[in-house]
């Protein structure tokens, strides 16, 4: 093709159903060696089936698969044939061991051995120096549950990288990564691209699509929409494409930020140097009713923390809580929903979903916990609540008695969502709730979100997105080091201004 | 032909359609070697058969098998000492009543007192697994391993070591029938205690709670769950199915010999869970299915005794079923089974080119 570019992956009329659900019809894609590739669409447009058909997880009904170097198409009936093929996988949900240490997660069914044992000093150097590669300098010998969820991606792609693969899969990798994480991360790419090495990428951030990749495949509804070279698919267009329709994003935003007037109501949440040891510092902190207050910080600054310690998640270890201006001791989240808090939890996959349970118990599951055993919500409230939740969140699912685990990840993401709208908190705290989710829909909670504070609810908001945070938060509190250093007020937030205070720059305190 | 195979479809998705089928082929084989199989008679105004027979038997083990798939759905473990749990409680009812003598004729105590005592026992002791699991957090196989070894000692110094009778008529029809109903007592009682259950799960949000606990038991707390309270209710509960299964085994023979009373009935209240398609890893279940399963053991047993197989042979047969059944359970023996289909087609397509 152009530039001599090799074609080193095809997939050809590629069908996959699953019941009730056309997830692929005759979608057709291609990957030329030493290309950023982007795999866009809306949520459930097919992207993740997509990969999972082409690496083995899940199987094809038609279609064909080749890659370069064999005359044969391909049927990958594991990830694990599929690496052997030479393509690797970061799958969108973290799929490694928690309780393992990050050097066997990353050499994991490949350990190096040394007469018959696994040669643990050598596994552990070699982690050391991929890691260092990545610039991620940590200890390799401690569980990967103690790492944050970015460093836990972070490692799934070193682990995937490390393979020397031709095709690299990353399946919304940079959701839960700041832009510093993901400036490296693109680092990483851009440099496995000089050596060859095709990339396939699935993300719902248009500015990162248009910083890194060559090409673009979007998919609608299970169907092919066309491949495009980058500089020839203006953003607009783009999600036109995405969407079948017009829709002009920015501008959405833009009027959104006009009428972002709130009056602050009275203080509902005061916090007075409330800290839970090893992951926050003590802290005060008034949060007002209809307000949208976002935490800002690193990965790692105690952000989820200070949410966390507030709602119980972490029982707090000192320090005073008030609601309403009464004393209040919360020893579990359900004194503390039942003081009216909500949180829905940055890691969806293992502290939001409850994967085998249908939509439908997954929304209700929470406000039935709050009313207790004996007061079980008649089966039609919960399927009227559902159906409800649906509709507002464009949630996209064949039934409301699917298990949640078949809904793609945003679906999956704007299901917990509606849990806790259910719930209808006075205060509710949303850790990246818009991860995951499209464009289109991003907008919409995030108008969403400042609605509600209008109404009243007051409102905490963690995102890694600076731009996202700018758009919905009137006030911003700042964290470093698992300690609250500052907060910035309306009239002072500004993307420089933010990142100023997050990197370490003045702030008034 | 489309229309059949949607039918076909709905009915092989249908969860209980393996159990049920195991069932089925299992009672089916003996159309074949007994025909007398599923004849039932009246004797003495009561009914008598295999099947009766199957039903009466299982009873215990339904009983048993709805405790522990309670238990394995909350925490994904296994209580190992519901055996021992029974003859403890077998021990206490036999103990009230019988006044503590060897053998006797008449109860020294009311009989309410002696089953509810025995029942009590059972919830207490299951509450102890409960307590060493959900807040001790105790692996539940080593945390019920205690009862199932010290059970048997508790029941022994109950005892004082001696084989207990108590030989009285009103006794003995928990285990066998009341005098006018044809059929056997148990069966009554399984079935009261299945409808019990699940109402008790249809009716409160307790069914969605140990499944949501069962599953992710981190997102349950943040929604608002406490799990080891839920943890520890299905342990209490468990104890308690196995203090009324103790009590049928005890009336059954009317006395209760601690060394032998529900000896190794946890191995196959375990299996029923898992026959009823259920996973042991906890989450989601299936209550009729443990049932189904638990009957289908017993439906096992009696075959095998209907086929004239010798005691001694009968764990044999019975295992090599059981593996059978359970590979026609396992998702991983169709997924090997289907690609097998695939190579083959890519094999004879490769031929055929
Ligand atoms: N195992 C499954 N069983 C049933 N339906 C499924 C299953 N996996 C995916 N689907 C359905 O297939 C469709 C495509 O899902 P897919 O995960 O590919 O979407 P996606 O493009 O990756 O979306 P997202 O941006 O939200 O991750 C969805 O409608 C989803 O509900
Ligand atoms: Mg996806």
């Amino acid at each position: 093709m152009e530039q001599g570019n090799k074609v080193i992956l095809m997939m050809r009329h590629i069908s996959k159903n699953f019941p009730g659900v056309v997830a692929l019809s005759n979608v057709d894609f291609t990957l030329r060696e030493g290309e950023i590739h982007a795999l866009m669409g809306e949520n459930g447009a097919g992207k993740s089936t997509l990969i999972k058909v082409l690496t083995g997880v899940e199987e094809f009904e038609t279609g064909e698969i080749r890659v370069i170097d064999r005359k044969e198409p391909i049927i990958n009936r594991s990830p694990h044939e599929a690496q052997e093929n030479g393509i690797s996988t970061v799958y969108q949900e973290v799929n490694l061991c928690p309780n393992l240490t990050v050097a066997e997660n990353l050499f994991i069914g490949r350990e190096p051995m040394k007469r018959g044992m696994i040669d643990w000093k050598t596994m552990n150097k070699r982690s050391k120096e991929i890691l260092m590669n990545l610039d991620i300098d940590i200890d390799v010998a401690v569980a990967l549950e103690n790492y944050s969820l970015a460093i836990q991606q972070m490692i799934a792609i070193a682990r995937a990288v490390d393979m020397s693969a031709k095709v690299l899969i990353l399946d919304e990798p940079t959701s839960s990564l700041d832009d510093n994480e993901v400036e490296k991360l693109f680092q990483l790419m851009r440099h496995l691209k000089d050596k060859g090495v095709g990339i396939i990428f699935v993300t719902h951030f248009l500015e990162q699509v248009y910083e890194v990749c060559d090409r673009i495949t979007v998919l609608r509804n299970g169907k092919l929409v066309g491949e495009y070279e980058v500089e020839k698919l203006p953003r607009v267009q783009l999600v036109a494409k995405m969407m079948g329709k017009d829709y002009d994003d920015l501008a959405a935003i833009k009027k959104q930020n006009d009428n972002q007037e709130i009056g602050l109501g009275e203080v509902l949440i005061s916090a007075e140097q409330l800290s839970h040891s090893g992951t926050i510092k003590p802290f005060d902190l008034k949060i007002h009713k209809g307000e949208v207050i976002g935490l800002s910080g690193l990965l790692g600054s105690g952000r989820s923390e200070l949410a966390r310690a507030i709602y119980g998640a972490d029982k707090a270890d000192a320090g005073e809580l008030k609601v309403n201006g009464k004393k209040v001791l919360i020893g579990a989240p359900i004194d503390a929903m039942k003081l009216g808090m909500g949180y829905l939890p940055e890691n969806r996959k293992e502290e939001g979903i409850i994967a085998d349970l249908t939509v439908r118990e997954n929304i209700i599951i929470a406000l039935q916990a709050k009313r207790g055993m004996f007061r079980l919500i008649s089966k039609k409230e919960q399927e009227e609540f559902t159906d409800k939740y649906i509709d507002l969140l464009k949630i996209k699912t064949a039934d409301r008695e699917v298990p949640i685990k078949q809904l793609s990840g945003g679906n999956q993401q704007k299901v917990i969502l509606g849990r806790w709208l259910l719930n209808n908190p006075d205060f509710l705290i949303l850790d990246e709730p818009t991860r995951g989710i499209d464009v289109g829909t991003k907008t919409e909670i995030q108008k969403l979100v400042v609605q509600l504070a209008r109404e009243g609810m007051a409102i905490m908001f963690i995102s890694s997105e600076v731009e996202e945070m700018l758009r919905t938060c009137s006030r911003m509190v700042v964290l470093r080091d698992r300690c609250m250093v500052g907060e910035l007020e309306k009239e002072q937030l500004g993307q420089d201004s933010i990142m100023r205070a997050i990197a370490g720059g003045a702030v008034n305190e | 032909m489309s229309k059949m195979r949607y039918i076909a479809g709905r009915i092989m998705g249908y969860r209980l359609f393996l159990p049920l089928l195991c069932l089925a082929i299992v009672l089916l084989v003996n159309v074949v070697k007994t025909p007398s199989f599923f004849e039932i008679t009246i004797r003495n105004g009561v009914l008598y058969g295999y099947i009766v027979d199957i039903m009466n038997r299982s009873s215990e083990l339904v009983i048993l098998s709805i405790g522990m798939t309670l238990v394995v759905a909350a925490s994904g473990g296994t209580d190992i000492s519901v055996g021992a749990v029974s003859a403890v409680s077998g021990a206490v009812a036999i103990f009230i009543l019988g006044g503590g003598q060897t053998s006797t004729d008449f109860y020294h105590a009311p009989y309410l007192l002696g089953f509810l005592a025995a029942i009590a026992v059972g919830a207490l002791l299951g509450a102890w697994n409960g307590f060493l699991v959900a807040k001790m957090k105790i692996q539940p196989m080593v945390a019920t391993l205690i009862l199932y070894t010290a059970g048997r000692g508790i029941a022994q110094l109950i005892t004082e070591g001696q084989i207990l009778y108590l030989r009285v008529d009103h006794f003995k029809q928990l285990g066998g029938f009341i005098p006018g109903i044809p059929l056997p007592t148990p069966v009554f009682v399984a079935i009261l205690c299945i409808l019990v259950t699940l109402l008790l799960l249809k009716k409160t949000a307790l069914g969605m709670y140990i499944q949501t606990v069962g599953i992710n038991s981190k997102a349950a707390r943040l929604v608002g769950l406490n799990s080891t309270r839920i943890k520890f209710l299905t342990y209490a509960f468990c104890g308690l199915c196995s203090g009324i299964a103790g009590m049928i085994i005890t009336s059954r023979v009317y006395s209760i010999d601690a060394n032998n009373a529900g000896l190794n009935i946890e191995l196959d209240a375990i299996l029923a869970v898992a026959l009823g398609g259920n996973n042991l890893g906890g989450g989601r279940f299936s209550l009729l299915g443990s049932v189904i399963g638990a009957v289908t053991i017993q439906a096992l047993t009696t075959t095998l005794y209907a086929m004239k197989v010798s005691a001694d042979q009968l764990y044999v047969y019975k295992a090599v079923v059981v593996i059978l059944i359970v590979a026609l359970q396992s998702a991983e023996l169709k997924r090997m089974l289907k690609n097998l289909r695939v190579r083959v087609a890519v094999q004879t397509g490769k031929e055929v080119a």
